[in-house]
């Protein structure tokens, strides 16, 4: 018999740990495969970071380091840095990039740091119970924004891609969903598309994933994907803000 | 053997970190520190180094942390209130045992405090800074040969406990010239250690990971003992081992009935003292600390059996003090002058309380 489907190289045996319908277990395996079908394997450095997937390491068979929360771009720096010729990326969640470590993704991006950071958008924070973050929309009931986000006291919904999208240096900007199978084939191509541009030496790329999560939103699994689809993407819509060397037209 | 220079004691930090194999540097602008960034940022380059000017002391302190975990011989530094800034950084950095050298050119504090010399961050570089059970090297040097002399041994220190290193100077040393001796150049390969992140020797295990994080109580406290097993073995060879005259300097204590601490810029000033006790008949010594963390406190419990009492002399309200206390256990009396703010006190000052001391009549 032909083996048809079976767990890329570049992820452990680990059971993930993610709670049930968490889009980060898919997540993990697109970035998998992606580095396997780039054959960057054993060079391969990953950051995580601190949230949910904090131990994403656990995960990937090849080296990581663990940041401390929203610093994983200034450590992917450092580590770039001292080794270019290795593949580096973040993976990092919405409090971790867009709230704590918001200095450092935007100066990450504008250095044009030869990274690929992914950005796992749920609007909430997931490891510490689901508090507000920077990221839930306008009306959302979380354990500290108990009667709904209001705009009046904690503003809007950040749009990091839109604003990563302005810096002259990023080279690809794109947000992508999973909802679906054809949007989860799409981000794999993102997701390609980065990594490779890195390899290539191009630039710093951002792939932002508006991801679920069932357990701190209260939702079964099954209804999240249509939460997400119904409230979050009319707030982050899909599509690529930036791609400077054409890698979706080629 | 090069020949002697003229440097500005920031300076001769910049050029041994490049002699010591430095090739990375990250860091944030703040006086009194600049001229050290200022001459890595012209000098790196040269050797084929690198030099980032972060967006913040915190992320420095995290770019240091993925270099160091990449393998390299890296730096940072700033003065007292970034310091405060790096110190998440720093606990990470101890945590994961990541070697790197880490500058403080000490000014007044706290808060934004001023730009004058001090030595009001002797607890923070001592006691951890950051938050968890860890321990960082502490150099003290007192000039500016010693400024490159200790960078280069604490880029070796770094390596050889796989710790941070804390060179603790301060506005005086950092912006004063003199002439100094540069060693040789040490090779450093960057892909010579076989737990760093992208290590690719044939000897290389599964993978690597820089790590923090043991949620696993039993694993937590089984790495906390793992530290503390390190930092011990580092308090004895800088107390009875390869590094105890590393540690300390003792001027004039055998027959001295009253020593003079101090460590930094303050023992220049201790040492003309002691020659102007000595001159006036009062039987005065020095000792001087050279690291900080792990304290020379062998000496002092020597030094309480033949000595009279102890006289230490910082520029703060008193804060190593208390280990010169903890380590003379009671056994002799142990006072304290200081000035703060950024006043550096007088010979004149310091004789004076020398003078009540031994004659308080």
């Amino acid at each position: 018999m032909k083996k048809v489907f079976s767990r890329p190289e570049s992820m452990t045996k680990k059971p993930f740990h993610y709670c049930p319908g968490c889009d980060h277990g898919v997540i993990h395996r697109l970035i998998a495969e992606v580095i396997d079908e780039l054959e960057v394997k054993d060079h391969t450095i990953g950051v995580a970071p601190v949230g949910c997937s904090v131990f994403a390491y656990d995960y990937f068979d090849f080296d990581f380091n663990q940041a401390a929360h929203g610093r994983a771009p200034a450590v992917a720096t450092g580590i770039k840095r001292v080794r270019p010729g290795s593949i580096v990326f973040t993976y990092q969640g919405d409090g971790d990039l867009a709230a704590i470590g918001t200095a450092e993704i935007i100066h990450a991006a504008n250095r044009g740091e030869n990274i690929t950071v992914v950005f796992v958008n749920n609007a909430i924070y997931g490891m510490t119970g689901g508090q507000m973050a920077p990221t839930s929309l306008i009306g959302m009931k979380t354990q500290t924004s108990p009667y709904g986000r209001d705009a009046a006291t904690a503003g809007y919904p950040i749009h990091m891609s839109e604003i990563i999208a302005t810096l002259e240096s990023p080279v690809y900007v794109t947000r992508v969903t999973i909802n679906s199978t054809a949007n989860l084939m799409k981000t794999k191509k993102a997701l390609y598309n980065a990594f490779k541009l890195q390899k290539e030496g191009k630039g710093f790329a951002f792939v932002e994933v508006v991801a679920t999560c069932p357990t701190n939103w209260g939702k079964k699994p099954t209804d999240s994907h249509k939460w997400l689809t119904e409230n979050m993407l009319p707030v982050f819509p899909l599509g690529t803000f930036k791609d400077t060397q054409g890698v979706e037209k080629a | 053997m090069a020949e002697k220079v003229l440097m500005k004691g920031n300076e001769a930090i910049g050029e041994a970190a490049v002699l010591a194999g430095c090739r990375y540097y990250f860091g944030y602008p703040i006086t009194p520190q600049s001229e050290l960034p200022a001459y890595l940022a012209k000098r790196l380059p040269e050797v084929d180094g690198v030099f980032v000017q972060a967006e913040s002391e915190v992320a420095a302190i995290n770019m240091v942390y993925g270099a160091g975990s990449a393998g390299a011989r890296v730096m940072t530094s700033s003065s007292s209130p970034g310091m405060s800034l790096k110190q998440e950084g720093v606990s990470y950095i101890a945590g994961a045992e990541i070697p790197c050298l880490l500058v403080n050119v000490v000014r007044g504090g706290p808060g934004l405090g001023n730009i004058a010399p001090a030595q009001s961050d002797y607890w923070q570089a001592t006691r951890g800074g950051g938050h968890g059970d860890y321990r960082t090297l502490v150099l003290a040097p007192n000039s500016v040969q010693e400024m490159a002399d200790m960078t280069i041994a604490g880029f070796e220190f770094a390596d050889r406990f796989r710790n941070p290193v804390l060179l603790l100077s301060d506005g005086v040393l950092g912006q004063m010239m003199e002439p100094v001796t540069l060693p040789d150049p040490v090779d450093y390969e960057v892909n010579s250690k076989k737990w760093a992140l992208g290590y690719n020797g044939k000897d290389k295990g599964e993978r690597n990971l820089c790590s923090s994080i043991f949620l696993d109580v039993d694993e937590l406290e089984e790495h906390n003992w793992h530290l503390y097993q390190k930092y011990q073995v580092m308090t004895d060879l800088f107390s009875t081992g390869e590094y105890k005259d590393f540690a300390v300097e003792e001027h004039l204590c055998e027959d001295a009935e009253i020593i003079l601490v101090g460590y930094g810029i303050i023992s220049r000033i201790l040492k003309t003292v002691v020659e102007k006790c000595r001159k006036r008949g009062i039987k005065a010594g020095m000792v001087r600390p050279k690291v900080l963390w792990p304290y020379p406190t062998h000496v002092f419990e020597r030094l309480a059996k033949t000595a009279s009492q102890f006289l230490v002399v910082e520029m703060s309200c008193g804060q190593m003090v208390e280990d010169v206390k903890l380590s003379v256990n009671g056994k002799k009396p142990v006072y304290f002058f200081g000035r703060t703010g950024g006043t550096i006190p007088s010979d004149f000052e310091i004789l004076n309380e020398v003078d009540k001391l031994v004659r308080p009549d």
